[in-house]
């Protein structure tokens, strides 16, 4: 085995760790109202990077950007400008709202925050802390620099539901493992099969990703200010802004949980248990995580096998190919198709013949891209408190409170990651020949043209027709979001230090 | 079987109208990017043999590329381009187009450089045709009539199945499939559901189809001799060429990407057209031809049914020289958004896009023509949308509709016109629903 080329005490270490022990989190969104007090709160933050630590410490801190909060801090334009173009034009871009589903009750004007020009953040700043130890960390990490030099705009709480999301199915289950040690990058068989092992460059930037290639982020020419950056890989004579670090998508869902389960409830005609298999059929997992379709006989890389994880994910849907099972619609099954470059590993002349488009006459083959193109890194926690079906069956109390996932995503290409899953797979009422639907659990319900219904879902019948159930109202509203670039440490000084 | 066939009418703008123009093409939107589709300067909906045109302005914004290989960049005007593809003749559809939207052409034509209110409209845009060099259609002989009446019987049966479930879910698949077959079979009968026969192919489409299907082989065996040669030489050449030629794919302008963004995803269909210069030279040029001839002859002969090598979301698209050979427009329709076209193209056809686009200057390093070039994705993707120019207006008879739902409705059709299916053929079928 090759040592992994990565300096774990340059990367953050949200990437490496989900900081699962840390169960009280909460996201500090800010802005900057005195740019030197932030500097020298920065420049002092102990922000916590991706080396193993033993003891393992009780408490971490990650610092994350918006390009208008990498403009405050002092960032030059010609730099700012070389990050990427999604980045830079964010979220709510009218154009991109379009595309992600962010229209009707999800468009951002109606958002909490991050929609309207007083609400977009500059910076993100996540405290972690094993229990009890929250408030006391935030408190020793924040004080008096930070007071002068940020002004908080929301203080997002975080709730330990103990890996069960608020609709109660168990969550995060499904994750892309990095390949730390870039053996895959120099494999010309990566995309043989579906693998949960996927290239560094896909999530962090400066290194090479599924194409072997390098994402967009800011290349610096040698100088007294950048002298503290990495190197560029592909650019020997360039300091690399970007290396270690990666993009970070956080969206705001407001999960109607009374409202799913009521619906499904009342969809299976009153009966509890014909109620936990539709919600099964949305989400294409029981509630305890074990997927619809049975397990693969043969490993998949970058999967380990402790039987957990093999019962609940060591699957594909070869096993399943006309939706029987695990409808085509089914959320795990957008999010996450699991296939390969070609089905069935061609090779030789079946595999030119299959490149020819040859062997593509089936109905449903090809439809959908290849997954290793467009996996992130999900690192979101819920908040709001729990709630059990029954008693999400019953109405709503006044008081009801807000229970949802403050979505939080890594990845190295915003649009051919997250943009792409949330359009072409997500919202798109097209996925996989379907027609009519959008993801059950995430989807807008808004019409759009020439699709006048977007709320349906369709359970594939074996040997019979679908059954279609109508009229899901929209289960989850964003209430905000923002893109932002979660920096390596060296970066992080450089921001700290970047005004002329 | 009713062939379709594609029109460009290419003109230059007088540079004084130019404004009037994009005024006038402005008025024929609801919105950016949302086609009125009733407008009065040409009531696309009105013509029911058009699958989808464009018309926009060719503004040609990588012109000054050639820099790269010394050569000044030429000064061409501004043009205005239509282009189109329909059922059946486009001769015949100019000359519906020119009954109907007589004024509308008029007002269009009129920002022209040699057009005359006087002039005869048909033989005013027969002399402005810009044939494409390589065209692809989705699904040769699928008529819009077809189309429309097949979504239509999709519809049926969705209503058909909802009304009917609890029957049907009791049988088996071939007894849903004559079950079915019996309704629909009465709503032919009552009117409510039409299913046009295939008109007969054209046959002097059929004759020359038949010449071109057996001529072209033909003629690359006689000069097989001497192509071998060339291809050798041409290969080295090539090869040559392709460690030297520049690159030229920064960043994209981002008021260009704004402008491009504004006016997609409002269907599930977009629209796409590029223009770029070619690399200069003999080679280059040759090697272009070539490759078009070879990809017009697949999608002719072999690529006519859904699927162009894998890729199945690509409704119709073309390629045509301007300007000789100095300049070619790419011109294409595709479902999903810009992100996922550009995947599935480097992800499924990257040799396709390769042999063709990497003659093109400035296009990311290829080697051997089929090799690397847009596996360098970032590069690839801005070297697109640098070469991206704004549709000004766009129009798609099936909104709403995917290459995959028209086909979903095709096998539909095809297996409801089936006395009888095998058990296996009515499981596959039942599945479509």
């Amino acid at each position: 085995m090759t040592a992994s080329p990565i300096d774990y005490a340059d990367v953050q270490g949200l990437v490496r760790f989900g900081y699962k022990r840390m169960t009280e989190a909460s996201y500090v969104l800010a802005r900057v109202k005195d740019a030197a007090a932030a500097r020298s709160w920065l420049g002092s933050a102990p922000v916590t990077n991706a080396a193993t630590q033993d003891p393992p410490p009780p408490t971490a801190l990650q610092v994350a950007f918006s390009p208008l909060g990498l403009d405050r801090f002092g960032v030059p334009a010609a730099v700012l400008a070389a990050f990427s173009p999604d980045f830079l034009g964010g979220m709510t871009e009218a154009n991109r709202s379009r595309r992600l589903g962010d229209i009707g009750s999800n468009a951002p004007d109606h958002w909490d925050w991050g929609g309207g020009v007083a609400t977009v953040p500059h910076l993100l700043v996540m405290f972690f802390a094993e229990p009890g130890g929250l408030a006391n960390f935030m408190q020793r990490s924040t004080g008096p620099a930070w007071d002068a030099g940020f002004e908080t705009i929301r203080r997002l709480n975080t709730a330990d539901l103990d890996g069960i999301e608020p609709f109660g199915f168990a969550d995060g289950i499904s994750q892309p493992v990095i390949d730390w040690n870039d053996t895959r990058t120099r494999s010309k068989d990566r995309g043989n099969d579906y693998s949960n092992l996927t290239a560094l460059g896909e999530f962090l930037l400066g290194y090479r990703n599924e194409y072997g290639k390098y994402t967009d982020r800011p290349l610096l020419d040698a100088d007294a200010r950048s002298a503290d950056l990495p190197m560029a890989e592909d650019a020997p004579e360039k300091k690399d802004l970007g290396r270690n670090g990666s993009y970070l998508v956080m969206r705001q869902l407001r999960q109607d949980v009374r409202g799913f389960w009521q619906f499904v409830y009342r969809a299976a005609g009153g009966d509890l248990a014909q109620a936990e298999a539709l919600a099964a059929a949305f989400v294409g997992r029981t509630r305890d995580g074990v997927p619809l379709v049975p397990i693969a006989d043969h490993p998949i890389e970058g999967m380990g096998s402790d039987p957990e994880e093999v019962r609940q994910n060591r699957f594909t849907f070869d096993a399943d190919p006309t939706g029987v099972r695990c409808p085509f619609g089914a959320h795990v099954r957008r999010a996450n198709p699991r296939n390969a470059d070609y089905p069935g590993r061609p090779t030789g002349v079946a595999r030119l013949l299959a490149a020819l488009g040859f062997a593509s006459k089936g109905f449903r083959d090809d439809l959908i891209s290849s997954v290793r193109f467009h996996r992130i890194l999900r690192r979101g926690r819920e908040y709001g408190p729990s709630i059990l079906t029954r008693d999400a069956l019953s109405a709503a109390p006044a008081d009801d409170p807000e229970r949802g996932l403050h979505f939080i995503c890594l990845n190295a290409n915003i649009a051919r990651q997250f943009e792409f899953l949330q359009n072409a797979w997500m919202i798109n009422t097209k996925f996989s020949a379907l027609t009519g639907e959008s993801d059950p659990l995430i989807g807008t319900r808004e019409p759009r043209p020439g699709c006048p219904v977007t709320d349906s879902f369709v359970v594939q019948n074996d040997g019979s027709v679908r059954t279609q159930v109508s009229a899901l109202p929209q289960f989850v509203t964003v209430r905000g979001g923002a893109y932002f670039f979660l920096p390596g440490l060296r970066a992080l000084s450089y921001i700290a230090k970047a005004h002329v | 079987m009713t062939p379709q066939a594609e029109f460009f009418v290419l003109a230059p703008i007088i540079p004084a109208r130019e404004a009037d123009l994009r005024r006038l093409l402005a008025s024929m939107n609801e919105a950016p990017g949302r086609l009125k589709s009733d407008n009065a300067v040409i009531p696309f909906a009105q013509f029911d043999r058009l699958h989808v045109a464009r018309v926009l302005i060719i503004d040609d914004k990588t012109v000054g590329d050639t820099q790269v290989y010394n050569i000044t960049p030429a000064k061409y005007p501004l043009y205005l381009g239509f282009l189109g593809d329909v059922d059946g003749d486009a001769d015949a559809f100019f000359a519906e187009l020119a009954a109907r939207a007589p004024a509308g052409l008029r007002a269009l034509f009129s920002c022209c450089e040699g057009f005359a209110p006087e002039i005869d409209l048909v033989s005013w845009m027969k002399a402005h045709g810009a044939p494409a060099s390589a065209s692809y259609v989705n699904w040769r002989g699928r008529t819009v009539r077809r189309i429309r009446e097949e979504a239509a019987l999709y519809d049926a049966l969705q209503s058909h199945i909802e009304r009917a479930a609890t029957e049907l879910r009791s049988m088996p698949p071939a007894g849903v499939h004559a079950r079915l077959r019996e309704l629909v079979n009465g709503d032919v009968a009552a009117g409510r559901v039409t299913l046009s026969p295939e008109e007969p192919t054209p046959f002097g489409w059929r004759i020359r189809n038949l010449l071109h299907l057996l001529g072209v082989p033909l003629l690359l065996l006689l000069l097989s001799p001497l192509l071998l040669v060339a291809a050798i030489v041409f290969a080295f050449r090539v090869r040559q060429l392709e460690r030297t030629d520049p690159e030229l794919c920064q960043r994209h302008d981002p008021v260009l990407g704004a402008e491009l963004a504004l006016i997609e995803d409002h269907d599930v269909s977009n629209q796409f057209s590029a223009m770029g210069s070619l690399k200069p030279g003999f080679v280059r040029l040759w090697t272009t031809r070539f490759v078009l001839l070879a990809i017009d002859y697949a999608a002719r002969h072999v690529y006519t049914r859904g699927r162009l090598a894998r890729v199945r979301t690509i409704l119709f698209a073309r390629w045509t020289f301007l300007d000789g050979t100095k300049r070619i427009l790419f011109a294409s329709n595709y479902d999903g958004s810009l992100e996922s076209y550009m995947d599935d193209f480097i992800n499924r056809v990257g040799f396709g896009l390769n042999v063709v686009f990497s003659n093109g200057i400035g296009y990311p390093r290829a080697r051997w023509l089929i090799l690397d070039g847009c596996d360098d994705e970032r590069k690839f993707k801005e070297y697109l949308r640098r070469h991206q120019m704004p549709t000004q207006v766009w129009y798609k008879a099936y909104p709403g509709l995917t290459a995959a739902d028209l086909e979903r409705n095709v096998r539909i059709r095809e297996g409801l016109e089936s006395a009888s299916l095998t058990d296996r053929d009515a499981r596959d079928w039942v599945a479509l629903l």
